[in-house]
């Protein structure tokens, strides 16, 4: 059995950092951060998310891929050859450690779509490459896209996140943001593609709780050519929020009155224009309302959001200092790395905390 | 002749050490099973006039009235029940056919009872509905497939017209006519209060029930009886009867004898005249047909006011309903075979349709598949017997249920099916005043509330136990449904696992 | 004839808010005709009530009822009729013993007291007092010498067409 065939439930740590100026900084810091929850994973999951660590190839595509064998890697690379013009590729540098074992073959791809293909596909190119990813991902048994947005890349395996992080010499990497995800799931999944965070383009999700909304949202989703393929949570949740915000164009701000609604007797309280607007959002993306605990960062090209269901049923603090901010499932993994803290609070169930690179906007 | 007498299939059982002789069920049963003998002042009973309606049995002071099953018997076979014999006999005496009502009796699965329930633990809390928000409150409509926003960048309100229900459950269609205006006026009162909607169906709107308008679905029929402007504008919804769950492909027929005073008003026929529905519209031969009406009515009524396509569920309901979805409709209702009627033909009541979970499952499925669910709304009715068939069918797709015979029982009905006749002792199929002054409507309708608000705590103790707290995340969640007892084709159809996967 | 019996059920009535709402604010039975099925379950309810047994069908096996409170129909109207406890009551005013008295909107009947001379039935413009089998007479007291709670009447009336509530003008 691996991920996918069946539904893993997962509690699980997440932490997030951000530098609000775009200053660059070293992987090592978010180790730090998510290895002081080590009692809130089981060393069956745990990965990175990392923003800006590509500048040399910030206008490419980075993907990075899972195969579970050669015939896999070269069905896989025959595609993308199809599609795109490679214009690198490389083994993802690792370190052996004993914590971290049947690791499968780790690949990195810098690429761009090729002009003809995606003229021929009528689609916008970040479509004509989500669709790729799918086609790679369901079609190539063997080969797994777990990586494929510009400038950021995701780090994940079976094992504890800060071995994950030693695993992949995150320490090495220096990016404006990171998110971290430690797993504890209650069944073994057996495959690295199943451990988080979950990525398309350059949207990413860790997130930690069940949600019981899984099948609704999950069949909505699926209407719009999503397959969710691993049967987890923040896969659908990563779905969910590329559709709101790529597709359908919502801001974030939106997107958490969609997701974590406020209740209608909250919105009954507001003033008419608002009131308005949130019964609009619940109306029409009705199906996207998750439901159930959960704590989620979501990385995205030039920032992060952090949320919490609308009853708050799982923890999450925010922390902030200087350009710098910092969420965590608990203030100590926050207080690791930045103990002298201009401002900390728990934000609540339903607020979104949308912070972003200064220069941009969201 | 001899071979015409059958022994009466219930039995009127007194307990004459109880009777009082106050003759109470002898002035309650219309169709005169009681009787007093004054020389020997003692109550006696014709059994073969009963059907079973309970009337005296409920209103009995000293409980001394009770109706059983007969034990008379022909000889046994599997194949030739008695039912089959007696029914060869009626139609051997009278050569008609034969006449039923409300819903299917007979032994086909109900699936809503092979299917179970989800709950949480450890892995996700429950959530207690006395200590936290529970919310039911579902819309009814087409949903746009983009935004839009003004030059200020704020969102713009696109939505096509749609209706706000408290709770996913309406009351359906049951004409003025076919109930009494009691009936109809305890469902739109008890509609209003709850915040839902009630289904004139189609005998036109009683001009006193206008003030309910935005709690009512105005219904466009075969017949058009009682259609015109006013009306279709009077209501917060348009229905188009395509058909009915408890005959599809039938039409109706009201009998000239019940077309009196303001029904015959209110239809706008003429008293004594046999109020028919066709079979068909006669207009609508086809999809594109029914397209024309959808727009027609929506023009009638300046674009306002969304408009249901109700179909009875046959073999191919998930193409039909994937047909609708393209037409503009805004709401299928689909009716289940196990759905209720005032009369139908018996044969087409025990042996057309399909179950109602099997219909909604594949039509949520074929809709989706094919991208067009959001045009839709889905609202299935044919036996809602429980707020747990309310759970799960919204858990298998639907927006919202239609009751009716739910509603009837709330409000008296003891199932004896014999609407037909239009002697009901109880006030809701009947049009004899002295009948109808039965059903009292200032009793009537909180008992309909009574019923509802019932169902919608128990619809969230349901959902909090699985740890949904808003009625969207249950609908057409799949995974919290569990099949018992189920082959794998049903399972596959239904889209649900067996209990223990 | 149809005529006048509809007008005395209607001139009842408005006799009725008239002699029942002069100020006094107290919960009494109300009867509405329209809702009224004339099944005689009140009657048998009444006596029942003022039985004192605990079952019915013991209470009132192979009896003639004698209620306080008796079903008037005629052309397919029905109607209840019991006593109005009038705001200013006639029986009270005639009886010439005592026996009928007023007590917080009551009108009750002391039964030592009463010498059965009918003054009161006499007056009583409803005909809601009656000669009762122990010489005296009765009448509807609200069941509050019955262990009742609310009167029986309106308790056993199927469809709501015996109300007991308290109405203000």
């Amino acid at each position: 059995m691996r991920e996918g065939m069946f539904r893993n439930i997962s509690g699980c740590a997440i932490s997030g950092i951000i530098s609000r100026s775009g200053k660059r900084f070293s992987g090592k810091l978010i180790i730090d951060s998510i290895s002081v929850m080590h009692e809130r994973s089981n060393g069956l999951g745990g990965g990175f998310t990392a923003y800006g660590i590509y500048p040399e190839y910030k206008d490419y595509y980075a993907f990075h891929i899972f195969y579970d064998h050669r015939m896999a890697k070269k069905e896989c690379e025959e595609f993308l050859e199809e599609h795109f013009d490679i214009i690198n590729l490389s083994k993802i540098p690792t370190t052996k450690i004993p914590e971290i074992k049947d690791e499968p073959l780790i690949w990195r791809y810098f690429v761009t779509p090729l002009p003809t293909k995606l003229t021929d596909s009528q689609l916008d190119e970040r479509e004509f490459v989500a669709k790729c990813v799918f086609r790679i991902n369901t079609g190539i048994d063997g080969a797994y896209i777990f990586s494929s947005g510009k400038n950021m890349g995701v780090f994940k395996a079976v094992g504890f996140p800060e071995d994950v992080g030693r695993f992949y010499r995150l320490e090495e990497y220096e990016g404006y943001s990171f998110t971290a995800h430690g797993r504890y799931p209650t069944n073994t999944p057996g495959w690295w593609g199943g451990a988080h965070p979950f990525a398309l383009l350059d949207y990413s999700v860790v997130h930690n709780g069940e949600i019981s909304s899984y099948d609704a949202n999950r069949r909505a989703i699926e209407m719009y050519g999503y397959k969710c393929t691993l049967q987890t949570d923040t896969e659908v949740i990563t779905y969910i929020i590329d559709y709101l915000h790529r597709k359908i164009g919502l801001t974030l701000k939106e997107i958490c009155s969609v997701i974590a609604a406020p209740f209608w007797s909250t919105i009954e309280g507001k003033p008419q224009k608002e009131r308005e607007e949130l019964e609009y959002l619940r109306n029409v993306f009705d199906s996207k309302l998750i439901t159930g605990p959960f704590s989620i960062i979501v990385g995205f090209e030039g920032g992060i959001m952090a949320l919490n269901d609308r009853l708050k049923l799982r923890s999450m603090v925010v922390g902030e200092k200087d350009d710098m901010v910092y969420v965590a499932s608990e203030e100590a993994a926050i207080r690791v790395i930045q103990n002298d803290l201009d401002k900390v609070w728990a934000p609540k169930g339903g607020e979104g905390v949308i912070v972003t690179l200064e220069e941009r906007k969201v | 002749m001899a071979v015409d007498y059958i022994y009466p299939d219930y039995e009127i059982i007194r307990d004459y050490d109880r009777c009082i002789a106050c003759r109470v069920c002898e002035r309650q049963c219309a169709n005169e099973a009681h009787e007093y003998l004054s020389d020997s002042k003692k109550m006696i009973a014709d059994n073969a006039k009963c059907v079973n309606c309970h009337r005296c049995v409920s209103l009995c002071p000293t409980r001394a009235l009770k109706i059983v099953k007969s034990d008379h018997t022909f000889k046994e076979n599997a194949n030739w029940t008695g039912k089959s014999i007696k029914e060869i006999y009626k139609q051997a005496g009278s050569g008609g056919v034969l006449l039923s009502s409300m819903g299917n009796p007979e032994n086909y699965p109900v699936y809503f009872d092979k299917i179970l329930l989800n709950a949480s633990q450890v892995t996700n809390p429950s959530i207690d509905p006395l200590r936290e928000p529970m919310e039911t409150r579902v819309f009814l409509g087409a949903k746009p497939d983009r935004i839009e926003r003004d030059e200020k960048g704020r969102l713009k309100k696109n939505l096509p017209p749609h209706i706000m229900l408290s709770m996913p459950i309406m009351f359906s269609a049951m004409s003025y006519g076919s109930i009494s205006y009691n009936a109809h006026e305890s469902l739109a009162r008890a509609a209003a209060h709850l915040g839902i909607l009630y289904n004139t169906g189609e005998g036109g709107l009683h001009e006193d029930l206008y003030k309910y308008g935005k709690h009512t679905i105005v219904q466009v029929a075969s017949g058009r009886f009682g259609v015109h402007t006013t009306y279709l504008n009077s209501g917060a919804a348009i229905e188009i009867k395509m058909g009915q769950g408890a005959k599809p492909g039938i039409g109706g027929h009201l009998p000239g004898a019940k077309i009196v005073g303001d029904i015959s008003k209110t239809r706008m026929i003429p008293e004594g005249s046999d109020a028919i529905s066709p079979a068909p519209h006669h207009d609508i031969y086809s999809i594109e047909d029914l397209k024309q009406l959808v727009y027609s009515l929506k023009e009638a009524t300046g674009y306002t006011k969304p408009v249901i396509v109700k179909i009875a569920a046959v073999h191919n309901v998930s193409a039909i309903a994937s047909g609708i979805a393209r037409s503009g409709a805004d709401i299928i209702a689909i009716d289940g075979f196990r759905g209720g009627t005032g009369a139908a033909p018996t044969r087409i009541r025990d042996h057309v349709g399909l179950p109602i979970e099997l219909a909604l499952a594949s039509v949520d499925k074929r809709l989706r598949d094919e991208g067009v669910r959001n045009n839709v709304s889905l609202v299935v009715g044919g036996s809602i017997r429980s707020s747990a068939d309310v759970v799960k069918a919204v858990a298998l797709g639907a927006d919202c249920v239609y009751i009716g015979t739910a509603a009837l029982i709330a409000l008296g009905c003891h199932l004896c099916r014999s609407c037909q006749t239009g002697k009901c002792n109880w006030g809701i199929a009947t049009q004899r005043e002295d009948l109808v002054k039965r059903l009292n409507p200032n009793l009537g309708y909180k008992r309909l509330i009574n019923l509802l608000t019932a169902w919608q705590h128990e619809i969230k103790e349901m959902m909090g136990g699985m740890g949904i707290n808003s009625i969207e995340s249950l609908k057409g969640n799949r995974l919290m449904l569990r099949g018992v007892g189920l082959n794998e084709k049903e399972l596959e159809i239904l889209g649900i696992k067996h209990a223990g996967e | 004839m149809k005529k006048s019996w509809k007008y005395w059920v209607s001139s009842m009535q408005e006799n009725d808010n008239k002699q029942r709402c002069g100020g006094e604010k107290l919960k009494r039975v109300y009867v509405n005709e329209k809702w009224c099925l004339g099944c005689h379950l009140c009657e048998y309810y009444c006596a029942f009530a003022s039985s004192n047994e605990k079952d019915m069908a013991r209470a009132l096996k192979d009896i003639r009822i004698s209620p306080r409170i008796r079903i008037e129909e005629m052309d397919g109207i029905s109607f209840a009729v019991s006593c109005r406890h009038c705001s200013e009551p006639l029986c009270v005013k005639g009886c010439i013993t005592g026996a009928m008295t007023k007590k917080d909107g009551v009108i009750t009947i002391k039964k030592d007291k009463c010498i059965g001379c009918y003054t009161c039935i006499l007056c009583c413009p409803y005909g809601a007092v009656s000669p009762s089998e122990d010489g005296a007479i009765q009448k509807c007291e609200l069941c509050i010498k019955t262990n009742s709670g609310v009167p029986k009447c309106v308790e056993g009336c199927p469809n709501g067409a015996i109300v007991f509530e308290e109405r203000g003008e």
